[in-house]
C-alpha cells in the first residue's frame, strides 16, 4: 500500500539547527494494516506522517503510493488518496464555515471543484446519517457554524470528513492528545470503528501507550528518527507496557550514556 | 443634508461599494491583505476612459476594465505564492508598477472624459437628470455584483476559497491547491476594485492616475463599518454589509465636510486622515475591549 524506502528528513540543513529528523526510515505498510506508532517526544513521529502527506519533501528516499511513486508529488494532489486527522482540532475543521459546509468540502476531496453549489440538497441526507452514529446531535445541527463546537465534536467531524471519500491511507496524528479523558476514549472508539468498517489502512500517532497496545495490528517504536521497534499480529497481542518501557529505556539509556560521554569528554 | 447631497452619497456610496467587495474578499474571505487595490482603481479607471476616447461602447469598456484589474491581482498573487514574497509587499509592488503603467496607458498622468459616452447615456437621453440616473445606475450593477459575489460564495469554487483564508491546511488536506485559489480570488477582487474605478472615471468625467489614493484604507473602513452596523453572521449578510458600510462611509464623509466650526472645516483632503484613524480606532477596539474585559 504504503512503501517509504529510505527516507530521510532533515530540517534547517547545513545550519547550525540542523536536525534529523527521519534517518533512513524504511517501512512497508500493507493493505488493511493499522499502525500504532508511539515514540518519546521530537522522535519524528509527525514529520512521517508530514512526509507521507506530502506536507514535507523529502531530502533522499522514495515513498510509494500501491506501487506508483508519489516521493515529489505536492501535498494537494496527494490528498485525494489520503485522508488526515491533526493534533489540533482546529485544524481539521473549518470554524467559519457551517458543520454541513464542511462536510461539503470534504465530500469533494481530490475533485476538481466547479461553480456547481457547494451543499447540495441531495446530500443533506448522507450527511445526518454521518453524523447520527456519533450520538451528538450534531445531523440536528447542520447549519451551525464549525466555531461553536467543542474539540471533542471538532475532532469527531474531521473523523467523518477525513473518512467521507474512502482513502487508501488514513494519517492520524496523536488525534486525541488535545482532548479531555473521556472525549478522547469516545473519538479513539469512533476511529477503531470506522477504520474497521471501512477496513482502512491507518497510520496512528499515539502518545498514549496503553492505546497503542490496544488499537491496530502492528505497533512501530520511533526513536531519534528512527523505527527501533516493529511488531505485529500474535506478538503485538501478546505485547505489554512493561515490553514498550523496556525498549524504550534501552535506547534512552543509551541516549543518556552517550550525553554522559560528551560531558565527560570535552 | 439636503435631498440632493443624500442622492450624491448614495451614488458615490454604490460606486465604490463594488471596489470594497473587493475589499471585503481579500481582507477578510482570503486573509490576504491586498493594497493592489490602490493601483487597480484607476488602472480600470485608465483602460475604460482609453476605451471610451476611441469610441468603444461604455458597457464594453468596463469589461476592458474588469479583464485588467484582474490581471492586476493574478500578478499579485504569482508575487506571492510562487515567488514566496509576503503578501502586503506583493501586492504594494505590483501597486508601484501600475502607477507607471497607468501613466503609460493614458499615455499621461490623466484623461478627461467629457463630451464622451458613458453609462449614464441611455438613461440621460431619456431626460432622466443625473442626480437620479447615476445612483439608480449604479444602484443595480452594485447590487448585482453583490449577488454574483454572494452566489459565487456559495459555489463549490467559493467555499474551496473561503476554507483558503479560513484554514490553508485543511483545505490543502482535502485536495485543493491553495496557491490557484489565491490566484483567483485576489483576481476577482481587483477585477470588481478596477470595474468601480472604470464607474468612477464615467462619473467624475475623467480619469486621474492619482485617483486611488487610499481606495484600501477607505474599503476596510467601509467593511468595517458595515460589519459592525449590519453584521457578518452569514456570507450573504457579510456581503450585503459591505455594500451597505460603503452608503454609510460615504454618508459620514459628506457629513463630515458639512461641518464648521468658525471658520475651519474638513476639507476632501482631509479624508485620508480621518478615514485612517477611524480604521485604526475600528482595529484597536476589539483589542482593548478584551483587555479591560480581562482584568
Ligand atoms: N518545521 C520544523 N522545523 C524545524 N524543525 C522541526 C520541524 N518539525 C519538526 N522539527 C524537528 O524534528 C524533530 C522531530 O519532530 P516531530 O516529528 O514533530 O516529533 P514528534 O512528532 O515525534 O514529537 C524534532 O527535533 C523537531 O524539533
Ligand atoms: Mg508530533
Amino acid at each position: 500500500m504504503i512503501t517509504l524506502k529510505a527516507i530521510t528528513k532533515y530540517f534547517n540543513r547545513g545550519s547550525i539547527n540542523e536536525v534529523l529528523s527521519l534517518d533512513n526510515i524504511n517501512l512497508d505498510v500493507e493493505p488493511g494494516d493499522f499502525v500504532a506508532i508511539i515514540g518519546s517526544n521530537g522522535a519524528g513521529k509527525s514529520t512521517l506522517l508530514n512526509c507521507v502527506a506530502g506536507s514535507h519533501l523529502l531530502d533522499s528516499g522514495k515513498i510509494l503510493l500501491n506501487h506508483t511513486e508519489i516521493t515529489v508529488w505536492p501535498e494537494h494532489k496527494r490528498a485525494k488518496f489520503m485522508g488526515r486527522v491533526f493534533q489540533d482540532p482546529l485544524l481539521g475543521t473549518c470554524s467559519t464555515l457551517s458543520i454541513e459546509q464542511n462536510l461539503a468540502l470534504a465530500k469533494k476531496r481530490g475533485q476538481p471543484r466547479g461553480l456547481g453549489i457547494g451543499v447540495k440538497n441531495r446530500d443533506r441526507d448522507l450527511f445526518r446519517e454521518k453524523l447520527k452514529v456519533l450520538g451528538l446531535g450534531l445531523e440536528n445541527r447542520l447549519q451551525d457554524k464549525v466555531g461553536l463546537l467543542s474539540g471533542g465534536q471538532r475532532q469527531a467531524l474531521t473523523m467523518i470528513m477525513a473518512t467521507m471519500i474512502h482513502p487508501e491511507v488514513l494519517l492520524l496524528d496523536e488525534h486525541t492528545a488535545a482532548l479531555d479523558p473521556k472525549t478522547a476514549h469516545q473519538i479513539i472508539d469512533l476511529t477503531n470503528k470506522i477504520i474497521h468498517e471501512l477496513k482502512l489502512t491507518t497510520l496512528m500517532v499515539t502518545h498514549n501507550m496503553k492505546q497503542a497496545l490496544e488499537f491496530g495490528n502492528r505497533l512501530i517504536m520511533l526513536n531519534m528518527g528512527r523505527i527501533i521497534m516493529d511488531v505485529r499480529g500474535q506478538e503485538k497481542k501478546n505485547l505489554t507496557v512493561q515490553d514498550l518501557l523496556a525498549g524504550f529505556y534501552k535506547v534512552q539509556g543509551e541516549a543518556f550514556s552517550s550525553d554522559k560521554m560528551l560531558l565527560v569528554n570535552p | 443634508m439636503t435631498w440632493y447631497a443624500f442622492l450624491g452619497a448614495l451614488e458615490q456610496g454604490f460606486v465604490y461599494g463594488i471596489m470594497v467587495l473587493g475589499v471585503y474578499l481579500t481582507f477578510r474571505v482570503l486573509d490576504f491583505p491586498d493594497l493592489t487595490v490602490d493601483g487597480s482603481l484607476p488602472l480600470g479607471a485608465s483602460v475604460s476612459a482609453v476605451a471610451l476616447t476611441h469610441g468603444i461602447n461604455p458597457f464594453v469598456s468596463l469589461l476592458f476594465a474588469l479583464g485588467s484589474g484582474f490581471l492586476a491581482g493574478v500578478v499579485t498573487a504569482l508575487l506571492n505564492t510562487k515567488l514566496k514574497i509576503i503578501h502586503l509587499l506583493a501586492s504594494i509592488l505590483t501597486m508601484i508598477a501600475l502607477y507607471s503603467i497607468n501613466i503609460r496607458i493614458m499615455g499621461g498622468p490623466n484623461i478627461s472624459l467629457l463630451g464622451t459616452e458613458n453609462v449614464l447615456s441611455p438613461l440621460q437621453a431619456l431626460g432622466i437628470p443625473g442626480y437620479i440616473a447615476s445612483p439608480f445606475i449604479f444602484g443595480i450593477l452594485a447590487l448585482f455584483a453583490t449577488a454574483l459575489l454572494i452566489w459565487f460564495l456559495h459555489t463549490e469554487l467559493g467555499q474551496a476559497l473561503m476554507a483558503t483564508g479560513c484554514n490553508p491546511q485543511m483545505i490543502t488536506s482535502l485536495g485543493v491547491n491553495t496557491h490557484h485559489i489565491i490566484i483567483l480570488g485576489v483576481g476577482i477582487s481587483n477585477a470588481l476594485v478596477a470595474f468601480s474605478g472604470a464607474l468612477i472615471a464615467q462619473n467624475q468625467g475623467a480619469s486621474d492616475v492619482n485617483m486611488g489614493v487610499g481606495t484600501i484604507i477607505a474599503g476596510l473602513a467601509s467593511v468595517i463599518v458595515g460589519e459592525t452596523v449590519f453584521g457578518k453572521s452569514t456570507i450573504a449578510r457579510a456581503c450585503v454589509a459591505a455594500l451597505i458600510g460603503s452608503i454609510i462611509y460615504r454618508i459620514a464623509i459628506a457629513l463630515a465636510l458639512g461641518i464648521h466650526w468658525g471658520r475651519i472645516s474638513f476639507t476632501p483632503s482631509d479624508l485620508n486622515l480621518i478615514t485612517a484613524l477611524l480604521v485604526i480606532a475600528a482595529l484597536v477596539t476589539p483589542k482593548v475591549k478584551e483587555r479591560i474585559r480581562r482584568k
